[in-house]
This record gives C-alpha cells, sequence and structure tokens, in this order.
C-alpha cells in the first residue's frame, strides 16, 4: 500500500516536472529569436500588463508557430504511441514503417499538381489519403496468415524507401526554386506557421486525440497480447482497424502541416514510459506533452541557435532520434 | 538452394549470353536518347570518327560516359551486395539497406558544402571513408548482444545509420543551398552530365576489388558453411572477413562517387545469379558483375525513355524496380532467430 502510494506520488511529482518544463521551454520559445524578449516582458505581454509592443514579434510570428510545434509533436507522440501497442513492436513509428513517407508523397503531389486548382485546404486530406493507402499497401503486403510484427516492420522499411525515391522524383521535376521549399519542408519545418494554418490543424487534434482517450481501454488490453485481450472479450479485429485510423489520421496531418518529421513518434512514447507505467489513459496524456515538448525543444534549439539561419526542426530531431533508436536497438538486443 | 545451372558447361554458355546481351544493352544505350542515333552510326563513331558530325560527338562524350557510369555502378554495387549477404549471412544485405550509401552520400555533400565541389580523385576516397564509417557502425550495432548479428537487427541498425546520415545530410543541404543544385543528383542517384575523364580513376580500384573478392571466392564458399566450421578447416576468419570488409567500401564507395546513392542493385542481382549458379561463390562474382551491370544499363535506358524528353533519376527507377523483390525476399521468409 505504502509502496503503492509512493510510486504514485513519485509519478506526480514527475509530472508536475513535465509540465514545469514544457511551460519554460514555451516561454523560452516566445523569448528568443532574432529578437530577443524578456521572460519578465513575455509574462507582462500577456497580461496585458506592458505596452503592446511585442504584438507583432509575440503574438503574429512566435506565438503560431510554438503551438503548432506543441500540437504536431503531440500528435506524433499519440499516432506512435498507438502503432506501438497495435502492431506490437517498441521499434515502430509512422516514419520508419513508412506510414510518414505516404503522407509525404500524398501531400507533394498534391501540392505539385493539384493545389492551383483545390486550394491549400485539401492538403491534409491528400496527406492523410496518402498515409492510409501506404499503411493499407503494408498491411496488405506483411499478411500471410495473420500479420507478424517483424515481417511489419520490414516490409515498411522496403516500401519507405521506394516511397522516398517517389517523392524525390517529384521534387527533381520540379523547378529548382521549388525544390529548395520542397526540401525543407520534407525535412519537416514549421517555419512560418500563420493563425491560419493552426486553425485548420486544430479540428484534427480536437476529434482525434479525444478519441484516442476514448480507446484506452482496448489499448490496456492489447497490449497484454492478443489472446488475453480476446478472452477478455475485447473485439481484436475491430479496435486495432480503428486505432490505426486514429494513428494514421494524427500522422497524416501531422505531416500536411509540418512535413517529414521522424523519429518523434519512436522516442516520445518511450520517454513518457520511462515516466508512467500505469494504464494507457496516463500514457496517452504524457506521450502527448513528451512529443509537444520534444518538438518545441527541436524548433526552439533549430531557428535560434544557427542564427541568421532558420533550420528545419526536423532535422534536430533526428539527430536526436536516430541515436536513441539505436539505444533501443541496444535494450532490446536479446530479442531479436 | 535451387539453382538451374548445375555444371560448368551450362554457367559458361549461359554466362556469354549474358555477356552478349550486356553488348547489345551497351550499343542500344550508346544509340537511344534525346535524339535516336543509328547503330550504323554508333560504329562509325568509333571506328571512322568523323570530326564535323554532332552525333558522333554526342555519342563520344556523353553517351559513352553515361553507360561507363552505369556500367561501373551496376556492377560495383552487385558485386558489394553478394559479398555482403555473404559476410553477414543476410539474404537482405546490400549497400543501399545498410546505410553504406547514405554515409558516403553525407561525407560527399558534406566536402562540397565546406570546401567546394572537389575533383574526382578526392570524391573517391571521401566516398570511402563515408562508406566504411557506416558500415563500422552497423556492423558494430548489430552486433551487440547474445545472439551477436541478426539480420533483423542489422536491418534495423541500417534504418536508423541511414536515417542519422540523411538528417545530417539534410542539414547540410538546408544551410547551403546553393550546393543543392549540383549535389542533388548523388541523393538520388544518377548518370548523367559527367565526364568520362572524372570517372576513369575509378577504374583501377573497382579491378582491384572485383579481383580481390574473386581470389577470396573460395574462402568465401567455406564461410558460408559456418564460422566455427571454417575456422575448424584451418581458415583465418578474421583475415577473410577484413579483407571481404575492404571490398565492400571500395565497390559500394565507388559506386556512389560515380553515380550517387542507387538502390536496390546491390540487393536484388546477387538473388538473380544465385537463381543461376546457386552460392558458389567464385560463379557467383563473375554473374553478380556481368547481370548488375546489365541490369542499372536497363534501368537507365528505361529511365531515359520513358517520359521523354525528360528523365526519371536512376535511383528511382532502381527503387521502383527493387521494392517489390525486397518485399517478395521478406515474404519468402528467412531465417530469423524467434
Amino acid at each position: 500500500m505504502i509502496d503503492k502510494l509512493k510510486s504514485v506520488n513519485k509519478e506526480t511529482l514527475n509530472l508536475l516536472g513535465l509540465i514545469v518544463l514544457l511551460l519554460i521551454i514555451f516561454i523560452l520559445s516566445l523569448s528568443f529569436g532574432s529578437s530577443f524578449i524578456s521572460p519578465l516582458d513575455v509574462f507582462k505581454h500577456f497580461f496585458k500588463l506592458g505596452q503592446s509592443q511585442y504584438n507583432f514579434t509575440i503574438n503574429t510570428l512566435r506565438l503560431p508557430r510554438t503551438l503548432m510545434a506543441f500540437l504536431v509533436g503531440a500528435a506524433l507522440s499519440v499516432s506512435g504511441l498507438i502503432l506501438q501497442v497495435n502492431i506490437k513492436n517498441p521499434l515502430a513509428s509512422p516514419d520508419i514503417i513508412g506510414i510518414t513517407g505516404g503522407a509525404s508523397a500524398g501531400a507533394i503531389i498534391y501540392l505539385s499538381f493539384f493545389s492551383s486548382r483545390l486550394g491549400i485546404s485539401g492538403l491534409p486530406f491528400a496527406a492523410i489519403l496518402g498515409a492510409a493507402l501506404i499503411s493499407l499497401l503494408i498491411y496488405i503486403l506483411a499478411w500471410q496468415k495473420g500479420v507478424s510484427s517483424i515481417r511489419l516492420v520490414l516490409i515498411g522499411i522496403g516500401i519507405a524507401a521506394a516511397i522516398d525515391a517517389l517523392v524525390t522524383m517529384i521534387i527533381v521535376f520540379s523547378p529548382i526554386s521549388t525544390t529548395v521549399q520542397s526540401y525543407v519542408w520534407l525535412t519537416g519545418s514549421i517555419y512560418g506557421t500563420n493563425w491560419d494554418e493552426l486553425f485548420q490543424f486544430l479540428p484534427w487534434i480536437f476529434i482525434f486525440i479525444p478519441l484516442s482517450f476514448t480507446f484506452h481501454k482496448s489499448l490496456n488490453l492489447l497490449s497484454l497480447g492478443d489472446k488475453i485481450a480476446a478472452s477478455l472479450g475485447l473485439n481484436i479485429q475491430i479496435n486495432r482497424l480503428l486505432l490505426m485510423i486514429i494513428s494514421v489520421a494524427l500522422a497524416g496531418s501531422s505531416v500536411a502541416y509540418a512535413g517529414g518529421i521522424s523519429f518523434i513518434g519512436l522516442i516520445a512514447p518511450h520517454m513518457a514510459r520511462k515516466i508512467t507505467n500505469r494504464s494507457y489513459f496516463h500514457l496517452i496524456f504524457i506521450s502527448a506533452i513528451t512529443g509537444g515538448i520534444l518538438l518545441m525543444g527541436a524548433d526552439l534549439i533549430a531557428r535560434t541557435v544557427f542564427l541568421p539561419l532558420d533550420l528545419p526542426a526536423g532535422i534536430f530531431v533526428s539527430g536526436i532520434g536516430a541515436p536513441f533508436f539505436i539505444y533501443l536497438l541496444y535494450k532490446n538486443r536479446n530479442n531479436f | 538452394m535451387k539453382h538451374i545451372l548445375r555444371n560448368k558447361k551450362d554457367k559458361f554458355n549461359i554466362l556469354l549470353i549474358l555477356i552478349s546481351l550486356l553488348f547489345i544493352v551497351i550499343i542500344l544505350s550508346l544509340a537511344i536518347g534525346q535524339n535516336f542515333i543509328s547503330v550504323r552510326t554508333v560504329f562509325e563513331a568509333f571506328f571512322d570518327y568523323d570530326q564535323d558530325s554532332t552525333r558522333h560527338l554526342i555519342i563520344r562524350t556523353t553517351r559513352v560516359s553515361r553507360t561507363v557510369i552505369a556500367l561501373i555502378a551496376g556492377s560495383g554495387l552487385a558485386v558489394a551486395g553478394a559479398l555482403m549477404q555473404a559476410l553477414t549471412s543476410n539474404p537482405l544485405a546490400a549497400p543501399g539497406i545498410f546505410g553504406l550509401n547514405s554515409g558516403a552520400v553525407f561525407i560527399l555533400v558534406g566536402f562540397a558544402a565546406i570546401f567546394g565541389t572537389p575533383s574526382m580523385s578526392i570524391n573517391i576516397w571521401l566516398a570511402f571513408i563515408g562508406a566504411l564509417l557506416a558500415g563500422l557502425l552497423v556492423y558494430f550495432i548489430a552486433s551487440i548482444g547474445k545472439r551477436g548479428l541478426s539480420p533483423l537487427k542489422m536491418i534495423l541498425a541500417g534504418a536508423a545509420v541511414t536515417a542519422f546520415f540523411h538528417s545530417f545530410t539534410q542539414g547540410l543541404l538546408v544551410i547551403n543551398q546553393e550546393s543543392l543544385e549540383s549535389v542533388l543528383f548523388w541523393l538520388s542517384g544518377s548518370t548523367a552530365g559527367r565526364d568520362l575523364k572524372m570517372i576513369l580513376p575509378l577504374l583501377p580500384f573497382i579491378l582491384f576489388a572485383v579481383v580481390l573478392s574473386l581470389i577470396l571466392a573460395k574462402d568465401i564458399n567455406i564461410l558460408l558453411i559456418g564460422e566455427d566450421m571454417a575456422s575448424g578447416l584451418g581458415q583465418k576468419t578474421l583475415v577473410i572477413k577484413i579483407l571481404l570488409g575492404l571490398s565492400i567500401v571500395i565497390l559500394a564507395g565507388s559506386s556512389v562517387a560515380a553515380a550517387g546513392a542507387i538502390s536496390f542493385i546491390g540487393l536484388i542481382v546477387p538473388h538473380i545469379g544465385r537463381f543461376f549458379v546457386g552460392n558458389n561463390y567464385y560463379w557467383l562474382i563473375i554473374y553478380t558483375f556481368i547481370i548488375g551491370a546489365l541490369l542499372l544499363l536497363l534501368a537507365d535506358l528505361i529511365a531515359r525513355i520513358i517520359i521523354m524528353p525528360q528523365e526519371i533519376p536512376i535511383g528511382v527507377m532502381t527503387a521502383f524496380m527493387g521494392a517489390p523483390f525486397f518485399v517478395y525476399i521478406v515474404r519468402r521468409g528467412f531465417k530469423v532467430h524467434d
């Protein structure tokens, strides 16, 4: 009993620490940039104590970008968490098995061929459609009297390479002025996010994140293994399909607004597991916060350290993510 | 392992057929492009050169150089793939999948970003260093753990290392956008637009590596029985492995230096070769050498004409050809420890 209490307390402390960290990075994101605004002034600005001299810098430039970084990070992280349970592989993430690649392909095709006629608001649908088609393809190709997770990951890696080639081809054929643009976008960048984009992205978050919370019980059961889950009365196939749809929608819409940011979906859920190992209700919540912090932090570094250059945040995420993946491989070294 | 050619005579005859096929494709590759040139003119360009003829000029400059590049890159990657599959006893091993290509590309782009585009003789060494770095990294990461080098771990480590180098390459390119145009071909793989003179320094390296691997063929065959058995038979396994690694790095590195990151050729070709001659590496290396050149040249030819007047980057072509094959090998199943 006391042990349990202790562990809950420790968890609460961790959670508090996480939220404090979130606030700190949030404030820092608003104060650092090509012009420095002291954190105190940021506070004053929010509580309308100072003059409105920072209206443009904070409200128009930094705030939407910071919020977007948080939301995209959260969405990718929850998407990765669901995927890891769903295909029972701690190394799965939307980018490694090609879902992000599918979304990028959908988005790039839309940008090159349809956006001039249909407008930019169709972009997330194209990205999600791409992600869904590729996920379906990988799932079908990995099917051999059921899907084994190893086969799924391997085929995902193969398909991801082919999708990569497709995307490269489209980029090479676009004129050089848009090549650099597409390239930056592909690396994952939230450069120049404005409120309109943020508001377009919000519905996806507000629908699919709460939806994933409603599935926390099925996640709990699925993580125990298919047999136990089925014997406890869970319809595995339907739940797995619905979870997959949530995961694809979150990953796809993130790619549409932030490009191919990789590794967040892989590492953030693992970090969350370090903080809590209670039910998936907590895990989803904490994964979302961890993912958000990671991307916000990466974007902060990417746009400030190399001033006046504004680098894509995706580079920094991969810079941390790839070594972390190797660490995971090392930790699971006796399981493969 | 099932294979169709059982005796030496058959193996030799089919090899001759493949070589003649290669010659036909070489001639086609010289004749077909933005404008078609008759086969007769192709021969004239070599044996009866007319300085005033633009067609002769096209053949002797652009067409010859891209054909040679395709031959070098195709055979180099294919043999590298075959050697890697033996070294790691993993049917999915290939330079692209293990990140050798991305390592080489990263070093090349990094050097170009800092010091400007270097000459080919420097490029070769840069590509070697990059391929070696990535190869060692993947090999090291995949060998930790009780079961040692397992196929799955190798592929996952390869994917991680590829992603790692990829992100750094992208970072460099975003910082230094002017260099993007000049190095984009390394990213997607291309045979076009380079002078033959730039490629020639690669030839001795490739020749050395192929001869070395042919000398090692017998030892590879013994190694394939199993490492314990091989050292029991008195083989210096470590020396063989290091020499194999050396050939792989030279072959993969010079292919990238010549044509950029071309994926899947190193994966597919050894399997096609095995279909003909089985796992006898003496024959397999010769077969993969020829088939690799043939396949990449064919892919290049198709890439050139399929959406005229533009062309598809060759690396994209091979990825489209290779990905289904990769899926097929995974589905057919291979030894995974479970």
